[in-house]
């Protein structure tokens, strides 16, 4: 039968692979990739790491003597949402990504096999590869109940993740449901969501929340990685600096309209046809870190703020219940300096949201000092 | 009689299992089981009505519209609130390139693999593959170069031993039977849709921010401001902008896809035979005008009779748990309807890891609602057979276009591949009619009128102490529908019938099937070892699991601790 000549091919083809294993840069070559449109990709990348452009030559080069590493992508308590941001990645596209850069020999949503097959090709790399390869986790892990309210194939996603996140050089929890619990960890919390980190504690996880996850920031995390043979430095919430190393208020386009005290009042009103700050329709951008207003999705079409809406807090851990009401505006703002990063104020502000929607708005101003982060968190 | 699982099934969104008796080389009976629960219905007690689309966005991000539209329509639906037409308008858009992108996205990337052997490809004649490509439509890639580009960047893939997601699946299985030619034109295209794909959905971002999780659904109508005079809003670059990719989107669609799909379903047509389940059809009817009249009917059909179209009542809807991981205290056998409903997930199932799920007892965390007490089939089918009994002028056409090119009759519909057919007619159907909305949408901005949103009950001040209400929408994968309760401002009970809970469903309280379940039996399976004839009936529903597990819970008396001030 044809099947079993075509497992021979890939079987004798994989004993090519010992023998030569391709670089990233020699893999495009082959594949048609222009050399310049190689070099593009590599000064996007450098700029969604928010490194310097002088840096792009570094990447290049990184990528010319890497090889194709190997990915398994794992979806639990999940909605896909990150896969399909996956499928919207521009530099590169999920085509580059799945056939010359990377090697994803599991990911449910995309692949051929399924049933035991599918079990297999995930057993297959995960023995070959191990300790090699990445883990990419899309979705909470529910652990109430023996984690009974997830199951693939028989097993529990607790067991699966110990087994395969524990195995990884590296997991990715992609999304705020796999960084951190998500919209299935919002109170009453009914499967004991949690994310990746909590699950498997003794695991290297790199979070990477979002609602979805912006796939630039992904595909920088990866080539991050690759160029500089190391993960990327984060804040104390497991999040890379590069993409969540500043407040949206502070990198937003309509600042300026906030420190001017220009505000929308109503949906559709004049301020809001000009662009003005949406603070009081309840934006939460003074209490989020993330590179939305740079990097913004969708080939940098648009981002929540420049369609209208405010800012949903959703790369912050527990903002289902701490940034809600969505409509509530946040207490009162001061003007942080924007040398702050997370660690420093974000907590407290967090904190401090949901206990001032608690306290039904009763708040003292948030300083930018520990100790009133601490007395807000007390009040 | 051996018995197969499934699971996972793949090319999906969410987890499934199937499970499957074979006798003789064909499915005698089978159960579809959902493994996967999050209760974001219950988690949304006790919250902001106006957010409840925002929550309800992320029970899935694949149709990642679909359940706001439900929300904002279910809330205006209680509070009496009537959207701007422009509003209507940018909704119409957005419901319909989302169901053109995903229809497309389902063919080439989910489903096409049931049918083409991409191995088949590498021994292609480019030339003749040209050929083929040209005699199917005026696509300006069918070149021979390009089709040898392809192949050949396939057989260095293949030649460098990894082969991903490639890996391990069911090439060279005796149930492919598509010509080496037309498996390289399908691979072709699956990469270009690939591409397609991210460029049409920019649409939502020009929107609505960014896709998946548009950001700009409110309650009373969009947030995306109009000003042609202004560079924060809708203005006529923007406009240009979708007006360019819903071309885009139109001729892939028209030069594209359905050639593909016309070309490989007639190598494929005894699939016309197989799969057809239950017979009985729900539609919702969708994209309404500025007087809400319904651009695709509504209706149901029973026993596959296409001359009687049956007016679908809410009233008419109630969820059974009788084999699904939930209590109900109105006691065995007991419907409920959504409004009315009281459930709490219960895991009774086998301790993992298991083997085989006890489909005599409860299997599957997906309820099982029926109409009347009939387990009905959604999706495109139901929506594109509801138009056309309805006489549907627009549907009629390009049915009777496809039917005539296929060479079969109306009844070959009722099957797997009708199936998978009614997808592509509904996406051209769809394409075709968007722009039209755009170009209302963009005389209504000449003429003056920039309203996106009613302020008017925007303040909870102004709402009723108690109200309920629904939503109705006819999304990609079929019927939805969301009930709400609001009492003192908050979410007091939230209730989601999607369109994978109708079509995964397990069996009722008189053991009557599923949708999915329905359609396996008597489908033929070659190899019980790779099943894929399984994979072919149930990718051609285009399920969405995480939709369809959830639960809700009016009676509880547990207090949610978020205060909504």
């Amino acid at each position: 039968m044809s099947s079993n000549k075509n497992c021979e091919v890939s079987e004798n083809s994989e004993q090519n692979l010992e023998k030569r294993e391709y670089s990233v840069g020699e893999i495009l070559k082959q594949r048609g990739v222009s050399r310049r449109d190689f070099l593009k990709f590599c000064s996007a990348m450098t700029a969604a790491m928010s490194l310097p452009a002088s840096f792009a030559p570094s990447v290049a080069q990184a990528l010319d003597e890497v090889k194709r590493p190997t990915l398994v992508w794992l979806n639990f308590q999940d909605c896909t949402g990150d896969t399909e941001a996956l499928l919207r990645a521009a530099n590169p596209t999920v085509g580059e990504i799945v056939l010359d850069i990377l090697s994803v020999d599991y990911h449910e949503t995309i692949m051929a096999a399924a049933g035991h097959q599918a079990d297999e090709a995930l057993e297959n790399t995960i023995t070959k590869y191990k300790g090699k390869y990445l883990c990419v986790v899309e979705g909470s892990i529910s652990i109430k109940d023996d984690g009974v309210y997830g199951c693939t194939s028989g097993k529990t996603h607790l067991e699966i993740a110990r087994r395969v996140c524990g195995g990884a050089l590296a997991t990715i929890a992609i999304g705020t449901c796999a960084s951190y619990g998500g919209i299935a960890a919002a109170v009453p919390n009914p499967t004991g969501a949690v994310g990746v980190k909590d699950a498997v504690p003794g695991a290297t996880v790199i979070n990477l929340p979002g609602c979805p996850c912006n796939a630039d920031n992904l595909t920088a995390t990866v080539v991050h990685y690759l160029v500089f043979g190391k993960i990327p430095a984060m804040d104390s919430k497991g999040r890379p600096l590069f993409a969540y190393g500043k407040r949206i208020h502070d990198n937003c386009e309509r600042r300026p309209h906030f420190d001017a005290g220009q505000y929308v009042e109503h949906w559709g009103d004049e301020a809001h046809r000009k662009g003005f700050c949406l603070y009081k329709m309840g934006c939460k951008g003074p209490a989020t870190f993330h590179n939305c207003p740079t990097q913004r999705y969708n080939e940098k079409t648009s981002w929540p703020v420049a369609s209208g809406h405010g800012c949903a807090g959703c790369s912050e851990p527990g903002f289902w219940d701490t940034m809600s009401p969505m409509y509530k505006r946040l207490p009162n703002v001061p003007g942080f300096g924007i040398e702050h990063t997370a660690d420093q104020i974000g907590l407290g502000m967090a904190v401090g949201v949901g206990a001032a929607f608690a306290a039904h708005g009763v708040i003292s101003a948030l300083r930018k000092d520990k100790k009133a982060a601490v007395k807000t968190k007390e009040g | 009689m051996a018995r197969i699982v499934v699971d996972p099934i793949t090319r999906i969104e969410g987890h499934l299992r199937i499970e499957a008796e074979i006798e003789g080389g064909f499915i005698k009976d089978a159960w579809s089981s959902a493994t996967m629960f999050r209760g974001i219905e219950k988690i949304l007690r006790g919250r902001d009505p106006r957010d409840a689309w925002f929550w309800t966005q992320r029970f899935c991000g694949v149709c990642t519209t679909v359940h706001s539209i439900a929300s904002v329509r279910a809330v205006e639906d209680a509070l009496k609130i009537k959207i701007p037409p422009n509003a209507q308008l940018i909704r119409n858009i957005i419901m319909g390139i989302q169901n053109v992108q995903d229809h497309v996205i389902h063919f080439y990337h989910l489903h096409a693999l049931d049918w083409v052997d991409i191995t088949s490809g590498l021994k292609a004649d480019p030339t003749k593959t040209a050929a083929l490509a040209a005699s199917l439509s005026d696509w300006p890639n069918n070149s021979a170069t390009y089709f040898k580009a392809i192949q050949d960047k396939v057989k260095a893939f293949v030649a460098s031993g990894r082969l991903g997601p490639f890996a391990n699946a069911y090439w060279g299985h005796p149930a492919y039977k598509l010509p080496p030619e037309a498996n390289l034109m399908a691979t072709a295209h699956y990469l270009e849709a690939l591409e397609w794909q991210k460029d049409v959905i920019k649409i939502h971002a020009i929107l609505g921010s960014k896709n998946p999780h548009p950001q700009s659904f409110l309650v009373g109508g969009m947030s995306i401001p109009i000003d042609p005079d202004s560079q924060n809003a809708l203005n006529a670059d923007k406009l240009f902008e979708i007006k360019r990719l819903l071309k885009k989107a139109q001729d892939f669609v028209e030069k594209v896809y359905i050639p593909d799909l016309l070309a490989v379903a007639s190598f494929y047509k005894e699939w016309a035979g197989i799969g057809g389940g239950l017979g009985n059809y729900m539609s919702f009817g969708e994209f309404p005008d500025a007087n809400g009249n319904l651009w695709f009917p509504a209706g149901a059909l029973l026993n596959r009779d296409l001359s009687k179209v049956i007016k679908v009542d809410q009233g008419k809807i109630a969820e059974y748990v009788d084999h699904s991981w939930f209590d109900n205290s109105a006691g065995a056998g007991k419907g409920l309807h959504p409004f009315e409903g009281e459930t709490e997930v219960r895991y009774t199932g086998p301790k993992p890891p298991y083997k085989n799920l006890d489909t005599n007892a409860k299997y599957s965390f997906v309820k099982s609602p029926r109409y009347e007490e009939k387990a009905m089939e959604v999706g495109p089918l139901a929506r594109i057979l509801v138009a056309y009994a309805s006489g549907h002028k627009e549907t009629k056409a390009v049915v009777d276009l496809v039917l005539g090119k296929l060479e079969v009759g109306a009844p070959a519909l009722f099957s797997t591949l009708g199936r998978t057919a009614a997808r592509g007619i509904d996406a051209l159907l769809i394409a075709q009619q968007t722009p039209k909305w755009l170009d209302e949408l963009i005389g209504n901005i000449a003429k003056g009128d920039y309203r996106i949103h009613n302020n008017e009950s925007w303040d909870p001040s102004t709402w009723p102490a108690e109200a309920k209400g629904y939503g109705f929408h006819e999304a990609p994968r079929g019927a939805l529908g969301h009930w709400i309760k609001i009492k003192d401002k908050k979410i007091f009970n939230y209730q989601a019938v999607v369109p994978s809970t109708w079509n995964a469903s397990p069996r009722d309280a008189k053991g009557q099937r599923g949708a999915y379940e329905a359609a396996l039996v008597g489908t033929p399976v070659a190899d019980p070892n790779k099943p894929l004839e399984i994979l072919r009936t149930i990718h051609s529903f285009d399920p969405c699991l995480a939709c369809a597990v959830h639960v809700m819970d009016i009676n509880g008396n547990e207090v949610v601790k978020v205060k909504v001030s």
